[in-house]
């Protein structure tokens, strides 16, 4: 996992509330490996017809909103699924943060779980950054994960709030299973306890 | 962190507080873990433990089954295509290489991850239980902490047997009342969903309580925990009680004499105490569940059989409105349609949702002694279910009204064997999960429904009100 702290570039506006991890990355592609990409399965049946070929219409298909950095999106974004493919998808694509008013519980441990920042900002701020991105002229966004801020389009800023822990495994780019490795002599301590409080348990 | 309540606790609270090996500066505690399953869309996990050049610490309490690519014909011929083929073996590889005991293709034992845990008394009361699939909050039907977790997650778990958590929020949804006769657990649990809404236990675990929910056979339970994550929660589960101590006894992986007794005495502990708080309380009056059907693209989007196509048009949510709008795109309705004027093209009965044996037996009552006149599939939770339902008699039913009897898997519910798919247009009546735009393939369009419900739209080919074949 790459360390996370500024991410700027193009933002690219995808509303609607409950989106979910089938739409990002229909079931048919999840048996690659990672290593070899997800980013041509991204939102795939909306952003390519049957034969393959781009669909103009589809935001990401725009000009204005092609290889964005940012994507801003509604309430319970990644909900279903707990296909992390979702976030790789989104990651290999280059998006480096969803901004939203919530998301899908699982999707956004995964996102976690791999660098990709999920913001969370109140329901009147996305609507408004919706509004900003789609409207201005270059639809730039910058988002400062030291100082848990997002600067808009039009020189608007906005504070969100992200658990400490969350924020240093995120600017450390640390990888979650080191850190609890390091506490092994802890979890065989609380295992031998365990395993006599409840002997049928394994 | 969430604040723990003062007082009493709530059964969500003393599992987690017994799991609890450690907690981080920021509050997040890490949470040991009793039963960790694997399938066959669980690889990326496995490959990166060898990038990393990691070990799985406890495969005694892991456990792997095949059912997401599992063919539902043919076996290890049943395969269409050898990179699904290649995910079975995979597992199967994965599994022996760390010495996990696996329940692969042709195993009289194996099936869908959620029928299989409880059904082998792998899935018991108090336990923590993970598994890198959503529906894992099924397990929570006996009284476990149960969730789905991603492909890094299933790795973490694999390597050290625990998982940083945060502590969720608690909702507690209780149920009180009768359900009419012919509600089924799948009319309920979309009922619920639709009264929440599919964001609505986000951030939670929900704890379903009440004379309704104590009234549900185990099997009903897992049902109902099964979807929700449908709603967004975390996990959701029900106080263990004497109906779940039957269930779990006696099966090939619950403890036996002196352990069983020690367990019970610890199980009969696990419940919420009468002055324990709930960050949120909802209650829902099973009186008023009908028979429930989703017409649009989200589990939300459910109404009772005899309703007609809502009109977004008319709803004040913008966001809503929109969403709503493009679903009737979606699944080419008209507002204002009744639901049982809906014709159907295909019949998928089975899923984790509804693939046990009172399913199958609900789904057979209907089709007994009638023809389905769209292809039909039954597709039975895992290899005890399918002997289970032959040994009734079961499959003989559904042969003779024309459906199609199947081996065990995820099947039709996620198109991913690459064979069980719903094609591009085709309106699928389902006992599944999700209805979401292309979950059941390219296209598909999916009506969710409960295993009558599913049964009497085979026979009638359109969405029919059950109650109304059982009557006659």
């Amino acid at each position: 996992m790459k360390p996370v702290d500024m991410i700027s570039g193009k933002a690219a506006p995808y509303p609607g509330s409950n989106v979910d991890t089938d739409e990002i990355v229909p079931a048919r592609y999840l048996y690659r490996d990672r290593r070899d990409g997800f980013g041509d399965t991204l939102f795939r049946d909306l952003r390519f017809d049957e034969n393959g070929n781009e669909r103009a219409s589809f935001v990401l298909n725009q000009s204005r909103y092609r290889d964005p950095a940012v994507l801003v999106a509604g309430s319970n974004f990644g909900c279903g699924s707990s296909r992390e493919h979702a976030v790789w998808a989104l990651l290999d694509c280059g998006i480096a943060a969803v901004i939203a008013p919530s998301f899908g519980d699982i999707f956004r441990n995964n996102a976690l779980q791999n660098g990709l920042l999920p913001i969370v900002l109140p329901e009147v701020a996305v609507a408004e950054l919706l509004r900003a991105v789609t409207d201005s002229d270059v639809p730039n966004v910058a988002i400062d994960l030291e100082a848990q801020s997002v600067f808009g389009p039009e020189g608007s800023k906005y504070i969100f709030d992200i658990d400490p822990q969350v924020k240093k495994n995120l600017l450390a780019g640390r990888s979650p299973i080191d850190k609890t490795l390091a506490l092994q002599a802890e979890i065989d301590r609380f295992e031998r306890g365990y395993r006599e409080a409840f002997p049928w348990s394994a | 962190m969430v604040e723990r309540p003062r007082g009493g606790r709530t059964l969500f609270d003393k599992i987690w507080d017994t799991h609890v090996v450690t907690v981080s500066e920021s509050g997040e505690s890490l949470l040991y873990v009793d039963r960790h399953f694997v399938h066959d869309g669980t690889s990326q996990a496995f490959e990166r433990l060898d990038i990393e050049g990691r070990t799985v610490r406890s495969p005694n309490r892991t456990i792997g089954t095949a059912d997401h690519y599992a063919p539902t014909k043919g076996g290890m011929d049943g395969f269409n295509d050898p990179v699904r083929k290649n995910m079975v073996i995979k597992l199967a590889r994965d599994t022996a290489r760390f010495g996990i005991s696996n329940f692969g293709l042709g195993d009289p034992q194996q099936g869908i991850v959620h029928v299989i845990g409880p059904e082998l008394g792998l899935t018991l009361p108090g336990f923590v239980v993970v598994c890198g699939d959503s529906h894992t909050s099924t397990h929570g039907a006996l009284g476990a902490f149960a969730f789905g977790v991603g492909a890094t997650e299933v790795a973490h778990v694999l390597a050290t047997q625990t998982l940083w958590q945060k502590r969720p929020k608690t909702m507690r949804i209780s149920i009180d009342g009768v359900l009419k006769q012919g509600i089924a657990a799948k009319d309920l649990i979309l009922f619920v969903i639709a009264t929440i809404g599919a964001d609505g236990a986000v951030d939670h675990v929900v704890e379903y309580a009440g004379s309704a929910v104590e009234a549900l056979s185990i099997e009903e339970r897992l049902t109902v925990c099964n979807m929700s994550i449908e709603a967004g929660a975390r996990a959701g589960l029900v106080a263990p009680d004497e109906k779940t101590f039957a269930y779990v006894a006696g099966r090939r992986h619950t403890p036996k004499g002196a352990l069983w007794e020690q367990a019970l005495s610890y199980w009969r502990t696990l419940r919420t105490d009468d002055d324990a708080r709930f960050d949120r309380e909802v209650r829902i009056n099973a009186a008023e569940v009908a028979p429930t059907v989703t017409w649009g693209t989200s589990p939300e989007d459910a109404v009772p059989v005899s309703a007609r196509v809502p009109d977004p048009a008319n709803d004040a949510d913008r966001d809503r409105r929109e969403r709503r709008m493009r679903a009737l795109e979606y699944m080419g309705l008209a507002a204002g349609t009744p639901m049982t004027q809906i014709a159907i093209d295909r019949v998928f009965i089975g899923s984790c949702t509804n693939s046990r044996i009172e399913d199958l037996r609900e789904a057979a009552a209907i089709l007994k002694g009638r023809r389905v006149v769209v292809p039909a599939m039954v597709v039975p939770g895992s290899g005890s279910v399918k002997a289970a339902a032959e040994a009734e008699g079961l499959d003989r039913v559904f042969i003779s009204a024309g459906a199609e009897w199947r081996d065990p898997g995820c099947s039709m519910c996620v198109a991913m064997n690459g064979v069980d798919v719903v094609s591009p247009g085709e309106r699928c009546a389902s006992t599944s999960n999700r209805n979401f735009a292309g979950r059941q393939g390219r296209g598909a369009r999916t009506h969710l429904m409960s295993p009558a419900m599913a049964a009497a739209a085979a026979v009638m080919g359109r969405i029919t009100d059950s109650r109304e074949l059982l009557n006659r």
